[in-house]
């Protein structure tokens, strides 16, 4: 009887650890970060890159009911490919969309925005990345929708979509 | 003799490797500790010190202009918390969801504890 008992908590504990292991394998092993609502961005002071005036974000943010804030580098090959989402975007609507130009170089980023639109009202720098990780972004590119109370509304991390931006348009309207 | 020699190798051996040890500990500073203890969210498997990325070198040096503004390390890590979640610091929090993971070695050690002391003092 006694060895009945332990040996149905041997398999029940066995079970227990294989059922574990069974319901890991389906689980993707990266990390996709849950989606950031309602939590406000932190207030930052950056230089814009054509003017190198300075800006305080709060200042931007507050006087406009919605802002899009796109973390962008020329450097980076996906935003090459959102450019033409956000020009797609800054065409449809009258969207506050404020460019944060990530670990870039000016000349760099001017001739990127030579060759492919400028969709952005102003462009903020972030010579070394700072601002990025103080606004809790993993990369670039990502971006933020905040309303004028810097509340993040919807964050996209990696390149926007024609179906995010159908999504913003929804928000806006 | 031969195991003198042997014998005093063997103490220069020890002498020189603590050495190492200790300048190495001299030389990394606040930063390094803190940035072994985040991980790097965007690679995998690296801790923000192990890291080369963009992600993890922004990291570095925001820790560093945190620190020179007079933050704790705790303050840091709240910070950094509250930016990205919980699963930033490799040491999680004890909370409900994790209430397992703590206390199962717990359990598992009184458990095999209890059946020792069956074993030795019963039988």
């Amino acid at each position: 009887m006694k060895k009945n008992i332990f040996y149905l908590i041997l398999l029940l504990f066995f079970t227990f650890i294989f059922s574990v292991f069974y319901i890991g394998l389906d689980k993707p092993n990266f990390y996709t970060p849950k989606e950031v609502k309602n939590k406000s961005l932190e207030e930052f002071t950056s230089t814009e890159l054509f003017s190198n005036e300075q800006f305080n974000s709060k200042d931007i943010i507050e006087n406009n009911k919605f802002t899009l804030i796109n973390i962008w580098s020329s450097w980076c090959v996906p935003c090459r490919l959102e450019h033409s989402v956000l020009m797609d975007l800054s065409g449809k609507t009258d969207l506050n969309i404020v460019g944060l130009n990530y670990k870039d170089k000016k000349n760099n980023a001017i001739k990127f925005l030579n060759e492919l639109g400028n969709p952005f009202s102003k462009i903020l720098t972030d010579p070394d990345g700072i601002i990025s990780i103080s606004l809790g972004a993993y990369g670039v590119p990502e971006t933020f929708l905040l309303n004028n109370k810097s509340k993040v509304i919807r964050k996209y991390i990696g390149p926007l979509t024609k179906d995010n931006v159908l999504e913003i348009i929804k928000i806006i309207k | 003799m031969i195991r003198l020699i042997k014998f005093i190798l063997l103490i220069l051996f020890l002498i020189l490797s603590f050495q190492k040890l200790l300048m190495a500990n001299n030389n990394s500073s606040t930063v390094d500790k803190i940035s072994k203890n985040l991980r790097c969210l965007i690679c995998q498997g690296q801790s923000v010190y192990d890291s080369q990325s963009d992600f993890a070198l922004s990291m570095k040096t925001l820790i560093k202009n945190k620190l020179q503004e007079g933050k704790s390390e705790k303050q840091i890590y709240d910070y950094l918390k509250n930016q990205y979640g919980e699963w930033i610091v490799y040491d999680p929090e004890f909370d409900k969801k994790n209430l397992l993971l703590w206390t199962f070695p717990l359990i598992l050690f009184i458990f095999g504890g209890l059946l020792i002391y069956r074993k030795v003092f019963i039988n």
